[in-house]
């Protein structure tokens, strides 16, 4: 057997570990606006992208403009990102809505800082958890996904752009300032040892082409804009031809089709890490940075001869709702840990329907959740 | 092409698939816009598949899904930004966005300025009909002072924007004016602004009888056509005129003629040096 090629190690920020991933799931085109804590994530994108055959690097006058230019490079066929933090993240939400009205897959990252408005820039905090979920307006289904240390930076944002590409839509990565502001050695995998999932696109003629046609996974194909499938996009409600429509059965059709394309595939969608949860009794749910102050309260616990366990979330929406529900069947407590007034403790909640007791810890001065804060509220029991 | 008329040209440039009628007022300006467009198009001789038509959200906005090109109805005050994703993703496409005067000016006038001074290859075409058609007619910032609208039942106080002036000030490559009433002019301006590289904008003056005329002294949307003729006159008799002269009348034609280097270009040219760079080793 061949000995497997040596990865390559850097040692590495967690934004300049979004690039690398970035890059390595065929992203090329980058559009922004800079902000604190996510700006090096531009700063690299702008020495990087230049300097790639065909790769696009363009900073634009504000955030709305730089998921404008995303969605249209989208459509033009490209693989294309955008990072912000709090501010700018609220800017974009209108635009957000249109691509996943329009279903334009994108990555978008979020480096959350303290809030509310301009707050607690260079703090680190996990304050627009539900503002992923909801900012935009209207019912939509949405992928938010999450890292809790530097290589994960580098895994998650490739998972991210394939998460896009497989299912037509927006997705967002959510990290938190302590995340993206350690800098770690890491690994970064060889070609070949990672998908790299691109869109399908239409093998039909183009007179046979409709954008918006219900597939078997609920995504359509989408051909680049200018390869000679006409059709026309827009945020309106629209039929099969992507004409507006207001016809309560094409509304229904569209607005099914677009849930139950992200709904069908939960399997794939919702990531956890399960750390020593077989035989928990009382089971951590973290993500982000807190769920690494919360590895290492588990395993302190454990060496107190508590049954204690983690549910680390990659995946904050879709609630990872069959992981809890297993640990739920044995676990008595559960504490959830995080730096906001308990935006995913709601959600953790709303799944245990009161079979276990639910303990959160929360910390909204900047500061960050420590092993210790965990430990002592795991050894309450 | 001498053989075919107008409307047969236009005809080949509409969408059959999509169900007629449109939303437009009968006797509103936009449609005439919009033919002018794609008789500038078909006198290029530019495939359909190249010509991307990015619209922003309003009743100007609504001519996109009408048309058979690559079309993208995006969000108010935006399509600039969609436009320059397009454009600097794909160079070779011909890119031209509708926007209102409201859309382009009041929500995305940041976008408009920032396009022209990035000098995008993009083609701007501005609907000017002093008010927010669609909502129902509340003031824009191209709406005359004096005149009256939803939103100002005792009468505009400030003074309009002037889109040749910003856009000239931004740095736009081409600047032009036209109106619906004057078609061949405005259809020669396009044709023009479409083939230069770099920012282009052209501003169409355009009637909107519905939601303009009726609140101010134009009955019918023959009375606005009139006030067309009458007010615009071309830019190069409007310089020679004295200020008192000028007074009520609105230059057309024109304006900015510069053929600075498109930002896709430049931006490609960068990234041709270097990888040549590093085809011969260095970097
Ligand atoms: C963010 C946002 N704000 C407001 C609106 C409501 N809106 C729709 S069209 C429009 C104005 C249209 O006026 P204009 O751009 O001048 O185009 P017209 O209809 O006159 O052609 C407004 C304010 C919107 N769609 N989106
Ligand atoms: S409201 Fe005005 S701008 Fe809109 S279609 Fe009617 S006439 Fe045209």
């Amino acid at each position: 057997m061949p000995r497997r090629k040596k990865r390559k190690e850097i040692f590495a920020l967690g934004n300049e570990a979004v690039v690398e991933g970035a890059l390595l799931a065929g992203c090329s085109f980058y559009g922004g606006y800079p902000i604190t804590p996510s700006t090096e994530i531009m700063e690299i994108m702008a020495q990087r992208l230049p300097m790639i055959k065909d790769g696009v690097f363009i900073q634009l006058e504000d955030e709305i403009a730089s998921m404008g230019a995303v969605i249209g490079a989208s459509m033009a066929g490209r693989k294309a990102m955008t990072a912000t933090s709090g501010p700018g993240f609220s800017l974009m939400q209108e635009n957000l809505g249109y691509a996943i009205m329009a279903e334009a897959p994108m990555v978008l990252v979020n480096v959350m800082r303290g809030g509310p408005s301009t707050g607690l820039p260079t703090c680190p905090a996990q304050g627009d958890v539900q503002q992923a979920r909801w900012g935009t307006h209207g019912d939509h289904p949405i992928i938010v996904l999450s890292a809790s240390n530097v290589q994960e930076c580098l895994d998650m944002t490739i998972t991210a752009f394939n998460m896009a590409e497989k299912y037509r839509t927006p997705v967002i990565l959510l990290l938190d300032e302590v995340t993206s502001h350690t800098r770690e050695k890491i690994e970064l995998p060889n070609e070949g040892e990672y998908e790299v999932f691109s869109r399908s696109v239409p093998s039909m003629p183009p007179e046979w082409y409709k954008p918006y046609e219900e597939t078997v996974r609920g995504v359509p194909p989408m051909p680049p804009i200018g390869s000679g499938y006409r059709f026309h996009v827009t945020g309106l409600t629209h039929d099969r031809n992507g004409f507006p429509t207001q016809r309560p059965s094409e509304v229904v059709e569209l607005m099914d089709r677009i849930h139950r394309k992200i709904d069908q595939f939960f399997y794939d969608i919702q990531l956890v890490d399960e750390i020593q949860t077989d035989d928990c009794e009382i089971c951590v749910i973290a993500y982000g940075s807190v769920a690494r102050s919360a590895e290492l309260a588990v395993q302190q616990a454990r060496a107190n001869g508590v049954k204690a366990g983690l549910l680390k979330l990659k995946t904050l929406f879709p609630y990872p709702r069959r992981h809890t529900e297993k640990i739920l069947a044995k676990a008595k407590t559960l504490v959830v840990p995080e730096m906001n007034m308990g935006q995913m403790s709601r959600e953790v909640k709303r799944v245990n329907m009161g079979h276990a007791s639910v303990r959160t810890i929360n910390r909204i001065d900047g500061q960050i959740v420590t092993p210790s804060e965990i430990l002592k509220v795991i050894m309450q029991g | 092409m001498s053989s075919i008329t107008g409307n047969e040209v236009i005809h080949q440039y509409l969408r059959h698939n999509k169900k007629f009628p449109h939303v437009l007022c009968a006797g509103c300006g936009h449609g005439i816009v919009l033919g002018t467009l794609i008789r500038s198009i078909h006198s290029l001789s530019i495939p359909k598949d190249d010509v991307v038509v990015v619209a922003g959200i309003g009743c100007s906005g609504r001519l996109a899904v009408y048309v058979d090109f690559n079309t993208v109805h995006t969000t108010h005050g935006r399509a600039l930004s969609f436009a320059t994703g397009i454009k600097m993703a794909n160079p070779k496409l011909n890119v031209i966005t509708i926007m209102g005067d409201g859309d382009a000016l009041s929500i995305g006038g940041n976008h408009l300025i920032h396009a022209a001074r990035r000098n995008i290859g993009v083609t701007a075409l501005v609907l000017n009909n002093n008010i927010y058609g669609m909502t129902g007619g509340q003031s824009s910032p191209a709406t005359p002072a004096g005149s009256t609208t939803m939103t100002n039942p005792y009468g505009q106080l400030d003074k309009s924007f002037d889109t040749v002036e910003l856009a000239r000030g931004a740095g736009a490559n081409y600047v032009a004016r036209g109106t619906v009433f004057h078609v061949n002019k405005l259809e020669s301006i396009m044709t023009e602004a479409i083939q230069r590289s770099g920012f282009s904008l052209v501003e169409a003056i355009t009637p909107c009888h519905t939601q303009f005329g009726r609140k101010n002294k134009y009955k019918s949307s023959v009375d606005m056509y009139k006030w067309l003729k009458k007010t615009a006159i071309p830019v190069e008799r409007y310089e020679k005129m004295s200020e008192k002269e000028r007074e009520g009348r609105m230059p057309i034609g024109e304006f900015v003629k510069k053929d600075r280097t498109g930002f896709e270009e430049k931006y490609y040219a960068m990234q041709a040096d270097f990888l040549k760079a590093e085809a011969k080793g260095g970097k």
